[in-house]
């Protein structure tokens, strides 16, 4: 690889709120045009250059049969393919209905259902193509974003964390709203990344950051049904924003009937 | 012209979601104009239907990246209604200064990386960054402070996790609340002179004609709280709104087309200032009076100027919450879920957003409907690119490619948001 780096941003079904966060990066946007080609971004402009790419950040889930196409062209057209945010690491919240009768929310929304294209299921990127690096979030982090893209501008492999978000709390010194106050907090399951933000608003974690590596999803749900939860609260608990990760999806399915 | 032409745009960019548009020109007349919407649905509707009131806020966040307060505080209204909930007028304080960090992001957002560099001639707000970098990265601080306020309100701009049903889990201590004021503060003059400057650029001298829709209220200029007003004598409540806008299907839409008695109506910043002119603060009006556009204007391309103006009287209106502050006891009122159903509309920056909740007495939705700003825009935003066809047949069809791309671009459609839900039963005929 030579000369700049070519970075190309795509979208697929997402509310665009991982792309927002590149529009949101301030000051340092110009900064990161200024040291890499953004090659491909319609978000951010209107002149679109075709591949190859040295790195793909997808957002956004496959759900519809045009994204299956596409997704594979993206991954042909790139050296690197990195997913961001919930909908393209997990399936996201519209991964919910993976669990409905897809046909019959068609016919409920839309009058005419014959002129809609959209798959029974939502998944994630890696359920269809390799990816080289997951970043995970409700929406991404932007220092996790910048730690990434300074590591790629300096051609080294990304490295993001995957221990749990609780390690970050506890260093932050907030109150445990799970032992101190007995809220529902996601945290000891729940990875890295957000700066434990919801702690630091006295609420508990819902999980928007996905799985951490080792949790276990199980005991913390036995933990919540000490706490007064329904067998329904705990699996809504766990079935939520990235309710599709397989951690999530197993802690859920324990306590459904 | 005579022979038959074809304005395709395959993909839309420098807008929020996916879209295309298509244009037939037979002659001198517009045979068909379609602007077509073919993001991905997502069915938000159905999944809130089961979930509980303290799960929504966070839910509905996710319907859009770049105004996911508004969809939480028209939830929280909405649902503060169905149970019969007050807030007080601390509370209330807050979820103004919260609204006016997502206009204020929200709209720099729009101006500078979306919108701007049509009228100056670029591809990107980079490029336009490299000749004209003072006002590139004067947008940019105005949008940092946005996100300022909303990250101090929800810890971050993106799916803040600050707002719930009956108000904030936790509300600013006063050394934060300080610290954002003085900046504020010292962005006053660059909020000015961006309303200067947006009235300076060369933009389109058109006239549209349709009602303005907003919200008014009795002496605010309007967020979270209104009648809903139009140009042309409407004036009802959130609980009727379904009465008098009425969705439909098109087949080129995964988003629904809303109507005002049968006819295209226009929502977002410009229809709030023309339609909130004697509330808008006497500094924000002295600018609007300056930048010689006559209000109210029916010229869409004023929505420009709009934003800019409402950027001025966000920053100035959180600066008047934040002199006046004082952390509240609680920054909550306590909720007692009850069977009951709530229909709310707040001003998102794109305009109204209309959300009603029926909920059982367990505190579980029973069913939602919501309808985005967006949607309600789309069939005035086609009659307005007919129109706009009409008057520019003279262009050859790059430029005219283009005229038209400003033209949607200057809706700022948010089409991630308009294809969530469109939860109606229709007549087929």
């Amino acid at each position: 690889m030579t000369g700049r780096l070519r970075i190309a941003v795509h979208k697929f079904a997402s509310c665009d709120g991982c792309q927002i966060q590149f529009l949101n990066l301030e000051q340092d946007l110009l900064t990161l045009a200024s040291r890499a080609e953004i090659a491909h971004f319609t978000e951010a402009s209107s002149v679109t250059q075709p591949g190859p790419y040295d790195v793909s950040f997808v957002e956004g889930s496959i759900s519809t049969s045009a994204d299956l196409q596409r997704i594979r062209e993206i991954r042909a057209a790139s050296r690197l393919l990195i997913t961001i945010g919930a909908c393209a690491t997990a399936g996201g919240l519209q991964a919910l209905r993976n669990w409905k009768d897809h046909d019959e929310f068609v016919r409920a929304i839309y009058a005419r259902p014959e002129y809609i294209d959209s798959l029974a299921r939502s998944t994630p990127v890696s359920e269809h193509v390799k990816v080289d690096a997951e970043l995970w979030g409700c929406p991404i982090d932007q220092r996790q974003l910048k730690r990434v893209l300074s590591d790629l501008l300096a051609r080294v492999a990304p490295r993001i964390p995957g221990e749990s978000v609780c390690l970050e709390c506890k260093r932050a010194g907030h109150v445990c709203v799970l032992v101190a106050k007995g809220e529902p907090c996601l945290g000891p399951v729940t990875r890295t990344g957000c700066g434990a933000l919801c702690p630091r608003y006295e609420r508990d974690c819902y999980g928007c950051f996905g799985p951490q590596e080792d949790g276990n999803t199980l005991a913390l749900g036995r933990r919540f049904r000490e706490l007064g939860l329904s067998d329904e609260d705990v699996v809504r608990r766990l079935r939520f924003i990235n309710g599709w990760a397989p951690a999530f999806r197993a802690g859920a399915q324990a306590w459904e009937k | 012209m005579s022979s038959e032409r074809r304005i395709e745009v395959p993909v839309l960019t420098r807008v929020e979601g996916e879209g295309a548009l298509h244009v037939h020109i037979d002659g001198t007349r517009v045979a068909d104009l379609r602007l077509n919407i073919f993001e991905p649905p997502r069915f938000f509707e159905k999944f809130l239907e089961g979930r509980s009131w303290k799960e929504i806020p966070d839910m509905v966040a996710r319907i859009c990246g770049i105004c996911p307060v508004a969809y939480q505080m028209s939830a929280v209204h909405a649902i503060e209604t169905a149970f019969g909930a007050r807030i007080t007028p601390a509370i209330r304080r807050l979820r103004r200064l919260y609204y006016c960090g997502e206009w204020m992001e929200s709209h720099s957002l729009h101006i500078h990386l979306l919108a701007a560099p049509d009228f100056l001639g670029y591809s990107d707000a980079m490029a336009l960054a490299q000749d004209q970098p003072g006002i590139v990265r004067r947008g940019l601080r105005l949008q940092g402070l946005g996100n300022a306020i909303l990250g101090m309100m929800g810890g971050r701009s993106v799916h803040p996790v600050g707002a719930r049903v009956g108000g904030f889990y936790r509300a600013p201590d006063q050394a934060e609340a300080a610290a954002l004021l003085a900046r504020l503060r010292a962005a006053a003059q660059d909020a000015e002179d961006l309303v200067r400057w947006t009235a300076d650029l060369k933009l389109p001298a058109v006239a549209r004609q349709a009602p303005f829709v907003s919200l008014r209220h009795e002496s605010d200029y309007p967020m979270n709280e209104g009648a809903i007003v139009s140009s042309e004598g409407l004036n009802i409540s959130a609980a009727e709104f379904d009465a008098h806008m009425v969705e439909h299907q098109v087949p080129h839409s995964t988003a629904l087309h809303a109507l005002i008695n049968g006819k295209p109506y226009w929502v977002g910043p410009l229809a709030r200032v023309n339609n909130n002119l004697d509330h808008l603060p006497p500094r924000t009006l002295r600018l609007a009076e300056g930048t010689g556009i006559h209000w109210p204007s029916t010229n869409p391309y004023h929505s420009i100027v709009a934003r800019a103006l409402e950027i001025h009287f966000a920053l100035h209106e959180a600066v008047a919450i934040l002199e006046q502050y004082t952390p509240p006891d609680k920054p909550f009122v306590e909720i007692i879920p009850r069977a009951g159903v709530g229909a709310w509309c707040t001003e998102a920056p794109r305009g109204i957003l209309w959300q009603r909740y029926e909920m059982d007495d367990g505190g579980l939705v029973k069913k939602s409907r919501i309808v985005p700003p967006t949607s309600q825009n789309q069939a005035q935003m086609e009659a307005d690119l007919r129109a706009s066809v009409e008057e520019n047949l003279c262009l050859h069809d790059d430029e005219l490619r283009a005229r038209l791309e400003a033209g949607i671009r200057n809706y700022d459609p948010c089409i991630s948001c308009s294809t969530h839900f469109l939860n109606l039963t229709l007549k087929r005929t």
